[in-house]
């Protein structure tokens, strides 16, 4: 059997490692047209910022894909022939599969903004698009970061450190306000500016413009102001990139359309990690899951529906991790921006020191997940409360056990215990 | 095509167009002060013999380049907010073995040929020293003396420089300051109180087997010349090597001396700090690395018995105890060529623990310990290894600290000194340096004898 892979991202090579983990006669291809190695993606801002050379950035040593007798092509799908079982590349080379994974990532949201084509505007999700601003940084005084998310935080962060002064339009009244609590997003909002960074609020953009070199040279925001830069970055998000998929007959929707096992509409053609959207039963939102841990989750589990052992998706319970500049995030189960009425919200916080604890429990009173801020908290423990639908007493008396702060840290702990019991 | 894409190849993307911001007016003020002290000191191998005499200069110059770059360093972070700072690194010229990094790297080696093999030519800087060498030790000061303040002042400043940059980390704050403090009371002060009241420059923070001479048989003549004094640092250095080395290392992992005690390790943690991502963390390198220190202790025990047979039978050999054939020959190829000028001079070319990882035989002796009968381990948190790789590029020894956190597996390496620095970079907090039970940090852990036996590939793998 020959599967093909494309894209060789945190969840192709997942795919990968775990069909050769569990067959050895399989006959693996990874196809990928950005690099021909595979290389962490959340790494790139530490590249730009000095604190890695590119090659530092790639999990497995060279041996690696011999030894595991993967074999790798460089190059960019331009076409799937899900009737001929090929994949077509540009240049016009083409490969034959038993078996396709999709794992082509996404691309950064671009919603049609006047001036978004121009030289100087990019965004910041692939090696190519390092390059741009890498390029763009020489002279490089003033730049704009349009999108408040996780990536844009990275590129103001990135920008930063080079002493470039960073004008951040964020669309919301407090940063990724759509995804974090308030008291979170407070904190994270203050945290910018203390970086100094120019976050400007509730602004969103209107307009590029650019100078004769059709380089962009300003942008104009909602209430009309004029910034002048020398780069703009559209960190507004991602959205699942199907440039692989033209007139190939496969359902899309925002994204390659799944069942729960993560086949396609096509026969022997599967999909995982960013690019896909599983369908839900009538009445529930499809899932598009776009982060690092369910890109390997599905590519786990795409390897093994592949060899037979079928069985569905399970996202298992949620969780996510971030760094805001010097502020470390972690999030455990469901935490919703906007509490639903009948949740417990316990929120603790040192706001000097920026540190921060949510605990959400549901109306059974069972703990249904944590925000942290600032504390390290570990992960394995808090998924076995939430699975055991531990109650805020469980929880409080047993939170110390769950600190993973490096040794000789002061433990926040009691702090906590004490003040959350009151909330109670 | 681009050629970023193109990760791995010799032929490197030119990212270094931007580099750190200029420096601010402060930080140019106390850089200047710094140079000052420093050319003040300099001065003192070439002008005329007596011109720079007594405390003034001497003191004058420490306090200018010490608390120059003390300031310095402060001035340099205070502005940014407390996190991990390792912008440019990577691009910078200086420790990304440029231009500057390889003259970095033939200064010091080249100091440390001086030091050991031609020192006429630092004449004047020990005799800048003389009064301080009186003082402490009732003798005038010579090379050694030269080294040892050296050694503490670069230990001393760039510790201050490691208060600054990790201000927001107590477990790297309390480290460097135990590195400071034994590397001032007992790599400096108590050895040369030690010469003053006639005992041996005895170092209370070495022990056999790097210090292979503490118990070799010629230590035997302290007890004549230092009395009971003497006698005790015989019972002290035993101790220290058969008694507390395994215990501590049992609970606490080797880094209870090579992160918090060890005078190259404390040189290592705060001058080498800047240079530990230059570590080669390749599997080649690990291999050479294995062979190379596991030999070097293998010469050690050699050397060690060969001493004592050579005593029990009435030193039939050598004349003496075998000292002078000792020193010329461990001292020179250990002590002095691969401790000193490759361990040291090569900082900024090989990373900072070129001697802890290759050469040093207490390391391996620990490391032994620490692999197979220590409660150290370091746990990943999880399901959240980015596979970022800054892990295993900050890590001053060459672990792939990288390729266990993204299996979720513990680290469980025996060259891991616990500086901690792999817990401090990642980004996601998904290391932690911790003390468990001893089975539960890998496979077969539980049965240590039977785990070791495996490695050195004389049992079947289970």
């Amino acid at each position: 059997m020959h599967v093909v892979i494309i894209g060789n991202g945190i969840t192709g090579v997942t795919v990968a490692r775990e069909l050769r983990k569990r067959s050895s006669d399989t006959r693996i291809t990874l196809v990928s047209g950005e690099s021909l190695q595979h290389w962490s993606r959340p790494a790139l801002m530490y590249i730009y910022m000095g604190h890695m050379r590119p090659e530092d950035t790639v999990p497995y040593p060279e041996h690696f894909w011999a030894k595991n007798r993967i074999e790798r092509v460089q190059g960019w799908v331009e076409g799937i022939d899900t009737a001929a079982h090929q994949a077509r590349l540009a240049g016009g080379q083409t490969l034959a599969y038993d078996q396709l994974v999709l794992a082509t990532g996404s691309q950064p949201n671009k919603f049609g903004w006047p001036g978004q084509d121009l030289d100087r505007v990019t965004g910041m999700y692939s090696l190519q698009d390092l390059e741009r601003i890498d390029r763009a940084s020489a002279g490089l005084r003033q730049a704009v970061i349009v999108g408040g998310g996780l990536i844009g935080v990275e590129l103001a962060e990135m920008l930063h450190s080079r002493g470039v002064h960073v004008v951040f339009l964020v669309r919301e009244a407090s940063y990724w306000s759509n995804a974090l609590p308030t008291e979170e997003s407070a904190l994270v909002t203050e945290l910018v500016r203390a970086e100094g960074i120019e976050l400007r609020l509730q602004t969103e953009l209107k307009e590029i413009l650019g100078d004769a070199q059709g380089a962009a040279r300003a942008v104009v925001t909602s209430d009309g102001d004029e910034v002048p830069c020398q780069l703009v970055g559209l960190t507004a998000g991602v959205r699942p990139n199907l440039s692989a998929l033209q007139d190939s007959g496969i359902e899309t929707g925002r994204g390659v359309l799944v069942d729960d096992t993560l086949a396609t509409s096509a026969p022997d053609v599967w999909a995982a990690g960013d690019c896909a959207e599983i369908r839900r039963p009538e009445g529930q939102r499809n899932l598009l899951q776009q982060v690092w841990y369910t890109g390997r989750l599905q590519g786990e589990r795409v390897a093994r529906n592949i060899l037979g052992d079928v069985a569905p998706y399970d996202p298992g319970i949620w969780f996510n991790s971030a760094k805001f500049f010097d502020l470390e995030w972690h999030t455990y189960g469901t935490v919703l921006p906007n509490p639903p009425a009948d949740e417990q919200h316990l929120v603790w916080q040192d706001r000097p020191a920026r540190k921060l604890l949510r605990l959400v429990f549901g109306p059974d009173g069972a703990l249904r997940g944590m925000n942290a801020l600032g504390i390290r908290y570990r992960h394995r423990v808090f998924e076995r409360w939430i699975a055991e639908k531990r109650d805020a007493d469980y929880v409080l008396g047993h939170l110390r056990e769950a600190n993973f702060d490096p040794e000789l840290y002061r433990r926040p702990e009691p702090r906590i215990v004490a003040a959350l019991r009151s909330q109670l | 095509m681009s050629q970023l894409i193109q990760i791995g190849n010799p032929t490197r993307p030119a990212l270094a167009v931007g580099g750190a911001p200029a420096l601010s007016r402060p930080e140019k003020g106390a850089a200047a002060l710094t140079a000052l002290g420093a050319l003040l000191f300099l001065a003192s191998f070439v002008v005329p013999k007596g011109t720079l005499a007594g405390w003034l200069p001497l003191v004058g110059s420490t306090v200018l380049f010490a608390g120059g770059a003390s300031a310095f360093f402060w001035f340099a972070y205070r502005d940014t907010t407390p996190g991990i700072k390792n912008h440019g690194l990577w691009t910078n010229g200086a420790t990304a073995r440029g231009v500057v990094g390889w003259i970095l790297g033939v200064a010091l080696t080249g100091f440390y040929c001086l030091l050991y093999w031609y020192s006429g030519p630092l004449e004047g800087g020990i005799r800048l020293l003389d009064p301080l060498a009186l003082a402490l030790s009732g003798k005038p000061a010579d090379q050694w003396f030269l080294y040892g303040y050296l050694y503490t002042v670069a230990v001393l400043v760039m510790g201050v420089r490691m208060f600054w940059r990790y201000r927001h980390n107590r477990y790297q704050l309390i480290r460097t300051a135990s590195v400071m403090f034994f590397q001032l009371g007992f790599g400096f002060l108590i050895p040369n109180v030690l010469k003053a009241m006639n005992q041996p420059e005895f170092y209370f923070t070495y022990f056999w087997p790097l210090k292979p001479e503490y118990l070799l048989p010629f230590s035997q003549g302290w007890t004549i010349n230092g009395g009971s004094l003497g006698f005790a640092m015989i019972v002290w250095g035993a101790a220290m090597t058969f008694l507390a080395t395994p215990v501590l290392t049992y609970f606490f992992g080797k880094r209870w001396y090579c992160s918090w005690v060890c005078g190259c390790g404390g040189l290592a943690e705060t001058l080498g700090d800047p240079f530990r991502h230059l570590s080669d963390n390749s599997e080649r390198a690990w291999k050479i690395e294995r062979w190379m220190i596991h030999s070097v202790l293998l010469l050690i025990i050699g050397v060690t018995a060969v001493g004592w047979i050579h005593e029990w039978m009435g030193r039939p050999w050598w004349g003496d105890g075998g000292q002078a054939l000792y020193y010329k020959t461990y001292g020179f190829v250990i002590g002095a060529m691969f401790s000193g000028v490759i361990g040291v001079g090569f900082y900024p070319l090989m990373g900072s623990r070129v001697w802890c990882r290759f050469g040093c035989p207490m390391a391996a002796t620990l490391g032994i310990i620490q692999r197979f009968f220590s409660r150290f381990r370091i746990t990943t948190n999880g399901g959240q290894c980015i596979s970022c790789g800054n892990c295993s590029t900050y890590c001053e020894m060459g672990i792939d600290v990288r390729a266990y956190a993204q299996k979720g597996e513990n680290i469980v390496r025996a060259s891991c000194v616990g500086c901690g620095v792999c817990a401090a970079v990642c980004p996601r907090g998904v290391l932690k340096l911790e003390n468990g039970p001893v089975g539960d940090r890998f496979p077969g852990a539980d049965k240590p004898v039977s785990a070791a036996l495996e490695a050195l590939g004389l049992k079947e793998r289970q």
